[in-house]
């Protein structure tokens, strides 16, 4: 009877060491194989829609268009980048023989004056985007730990909050625009003023988020932490140091991709509509253009926007593994 | 004409140049012109510079000036910004965020007597001729066309006047719907184009009130205008939101190539040889920096050669460069429909239009008094200038916004470094800065700059001396 039992179990372990690995295969092979599937078949319907799509700019850009716009576009820059050269060059030339006609002449070499291509666009904008998540992070985490420590705060705050909130970049936009070139007034200024109104409305929008998720965090830490700062009495900043900023570590991080994404779905809205240098402004110059190209760049920078959204979501997250105690709000 | 002249004329001096009493005259004809000057100009003040358009084929001399290196031989470095729209690129060049800008011709003009958002704005340099035209929805083509006449090919007789658009606008009106059109700005010369059209056929298309407050330009108005940025003028149409529209090219050609409207007429057949863009500075940059004004208007004056040069034997490249996405971005076929001499109107009915776009001949860049006038008189006729002036007042405005002398001094300089030969400035030497009076309108209304009032007069409809709204 034991020995049928035995070998029952050991029959059992091998199956379920089989039926372990099989399932570890069927998981690893369905971690590549359903993406592809899925890729595969958006590919599908796109084409197919695409060309069953006619606009007034011509087809609706399939694949092909876009796979033949990232090689013209970087191309362009590769282009750009000679020109750029072939600029700095003339430049020197002319500096000399100024320099050779008037002595006390002091060379100055300025920066080239050509288009951004699109590659520096997605850098304009990546500066910005980031520029403006950390000015935001500097202003909502201190603020959202007070209104997370202080009740009274909390109330008296949160109707703020709560219509600031829903507001969208575009109604921002005209007031930060007229305040920064009415308040911002250097002549040389240290930062384009294009730049200074992207940042600052990023900034406008991604706040409530992180302001709302720290104060959440601060306001639920586990009461037995609080009492164990009582009893060591220790002093309210070393308290916010050692206990709140620890344990309201996950509920910022939470806040904080919330708001990087936002950040960038503002920013290119904002790059648009105030025609400020990046992503935004060059699928709203390609709009303008109305080529027959214009179309397959602009989904070109749709697919960019998105997958750089993606990359920094991404960025986010390690992050957050990396600094945060709680992996398990870090899983997906 | 005188373009040819000119090219022939050049021509014949130096196949003959060994000849002593030829050469002679040339010499001493270029002498008489434009007298050798002493005095070299100085380097820029400012070197760095940044100018702003509108995706429109007229803003070609910024382009050309910056990629043939007109800028860079006068040291000058600039950045060339598209802007949005008109007020954009107008606030732009006020608050000091551009050094300057092609312009409405009516935009410095406005900006001055304080139409709008007041400023000094000047120009040394009228940037074009001509370039617009008027361009309606395919259906209200259909209804039109009925009323056009017919050449023995069946093609419509041209000029079409607004007379064949009169029956159309009053069926709208008398079934209550709003016929809309559109144009680019308040003080654009599209809208006193597309005014000018619509009075000469009879349609009324408003009146403005700015004392009242009212500046929406439709008070008894049968046709209502309303303002739309260039770029999207095509989109509006499509989207059925006006039923028309005047605006510069590629806007009008697009229309044709997306198959959603008809131009019906260029404002060549409205009044031959308009004046069209300017360049615009503030008063103030050209008072801090003087040899800095002095030189883009020369690299302007080159580029504006070049494109003309040789019976435009440059346009193609030209159409190559105003096809990058940076600059008006339309693709090529497009630019060049109306860039190399030709206009389509319905699709197929593809014309000679030679002078379409100039950019230099017919002393096409010379900023003339008498052009800044008759943007005033159309202000007045319209009412975006409420009060009667005299015809003192417009000449005075016409000297503070106009300014030949900056031209001159840039001319004179182009050609004492031989840049640019003498010949080419031939006929400004004695330049009042008032054109002969001018008779290619498509009302016969003949303009005589020099007494602004008496020409308001003439109008049947718009305002009159005396009348105020």
């Amino acid at each position: 009877m034991t020995t049928l039992i035995n070998k029952f179990i050991s029959l059992e372990q091998g199956s379920s060491l089989l039926l372990e690995l099989k399932r570890l295969l069927m998981t690893r092979l369905q971690a590549i194989v359903l993406p592809t599937v899925g890729v595969a078949c958006f590919l599908i319907i796109w084409s197919l829609a695409a060309n069953a799509i006619d606009t007034s700019l011509g087809k609706f850009p399939g694949p092909k268009a876009v796979g033949t716009q990232i090689v013209n576009l970087y191309q362009e820059h590769v282009a750009e980048r000679e020109k750029e050269a072939a600029f700095y060059q003339r430049q020197e030339v002319r500096n000399a023989k100024r320099l050779a006609k008037d002595p006390s002449y002091q060379p100055k070499i300025r920066a080239y004056t050509g288009k951004e291509t699109f590659i520096d666009q997605i850098g304009t904008s990546l500066v910005t985007v980031l520029s403006g998540f950390i000015v935001a992070a500097i202003i909502a985490i201190p603020l959202g730990i007070a209104v997370g420590l202080s009740k009274a705060l909390n109330t008296a705050i949160n109707p703020i909050i709560q219509i600031f909130k829903p507001v969208s970049p575009l109604a921002w936009l005209p007031l930060v625009t007229m305040v920064v070139s009415a308040v911002y007034v250097s002549p040389e200024p240290l930062l384009a003023k294009s730049f200074v109104n992207s940042m600052i409305t990023v900034t406008l929008c991604c706040i409530w988020p992180m302001v709302i998720n720290t104060s959440v965090g601060v306001a639920a830490i586990n009461q037995d932490w609080v009492n164990v700062s009582r009893v060591l009495r220790l002093p309210s900043l070393v308290h916010v140091q050692k206990i709140v900023l620890p344990a309201s570590i996950p509920a910022i991080f939470t806040g904080m991709r919330l708001s990087l994404g936002i950040a960038w779905m503002v920013l290119i809205a904002a790059e648009m509509l105030a025609q400020n240098p990046g992503l935004g402004k060059f699928v709203w110059d390609e709009f303008q253009n109305g080529s027959s190209q214009s179309l397959s760049r602009i989904m070109t920078a749709v697919f960019v926007i998105g997958f750089i959204g993606f990359l920094l979501d991404r960025g986010m997250l390690q992050l957050q593994r990396i600094l945060s105690w709680d992996k398990d709000s870090a899983k997906r | 004409m005188l373009n040819l002249t000119l090219t022939k004329s050049k021509h014949f001096c130096r196949r003959i140049i060994g000849q002593a009493l030829i050469a002679g005259m040339c010499i001493s004809s270029s002498l008489v012109t434009l007298h050798a000057n002493a005095e070299e100009l100085g380097y820029p003040e400012k070197e760095e510079l940044k100018f702003g358009f509108i995706k429109l084929t007229d803003m070609a001399p910024i382009a050309i000036a910056y990629e043939k290196g007109f800028f860079e031989d006068e040291g000058l470095y600039v950045t060339i910004e598209a802007q949005a729209n008109w007020k954009v690129l107008l606030d732009g060049v006020i608050d000091g965020r551009l050094d300057g800008a092609h312009m409405l011709a009516g935009q410095p003009i406005a900006a001055t007597i304080g139409y709008g958002t007041k400023a000094e704005i000047i120009t040394p340099f009228s940037m074009d001729l001509n370039g617009n035209g008027i361009t309606v929805s395919n259906e209200i083509w259909q209804q039109m066309k009925v009323n056009i006449p017919k050449r023995p090919d069946g093609k419509p007789v041209h000029p079409i006047k607004a007379d064949a658009l009169k029956p159309v606008v009053e069926k709208y009106s008398a079934s209550g719907k709003p016929f809309n059109m559109g144009m680019v700005f308040p003080v654009s010369t599209h809208n006193y184009e597309l005014r000018y059209w619509l009075a000469a056929g009879g349609i009324h298309p408003g009146f403005y009130a700015p004392h009242k407050g009212d500046t929406s330009g439709q008070i008894d108005a049968q046709a209502l205008l309303s303002v739309t940025p260039p770029p999207q003028m095509p989109a509006t149409l499509e989207a059925g939101t006006i039923y028309g529209y005047c605006v510069g090219e590629p806007w009008n050609q697009q229309a044709v190539f997306k198959g959603i409207g008809v131009p019906v007429v260029t404002d060549y057949e409205i009044w031959k040889d308009n004046p069209e863009k300017v360049f615009g500075i503030t008063k103030a940059f050209s008072e801090k920096y003087p040899n800095t004004t002095i030189r883009l208007t020369r690299a302007l004056i080159r580029a504006a050669k070049w494109l003309d040069e040789n019976n435009n034997a440059n346009r193609p490249e030209a159409v190559k460069i105003l096809s990058q996405s940076n600059y008006v971005g339309a693709d090529y076929d497009v630019i060049a429909n109306s860039m190399t001499g030709t206009f389509e109107y319905e699709k197929g009915d593809k014309r000679d239009v030679p002078d379409f776009n100039v950019f230099f001949r017919y002393n096409a860049t010379y900023p003339y008094y008498s052009d800044a006038i008759w943007y005033l008189t159309q202000m007045r006729r319209w009412g975006q200038i409420s009060e009667d002036k005299p015809d003192t007042w417009y000449k005075e405005v016409a000297n503070k916004v106009y300014r030949p002398d900056i031209y001159m001094k840039a001319a004179q300089s182009l050609v004492d470094e031989k840049l640019m030969a003498a010949s080419d400035f031939a006929e400004l030497a004695n330049e009042d800065g008032f054109r002969n009076p001018q008779t290619h309108f498509i009302d016969n209304i003949v303009y005589d700059g020099t007494k602004p009032n008496e020409y308001i007069n003439k109008f049947s409809i718009g305002l009159k001396a005396g009348d105020k709204i």
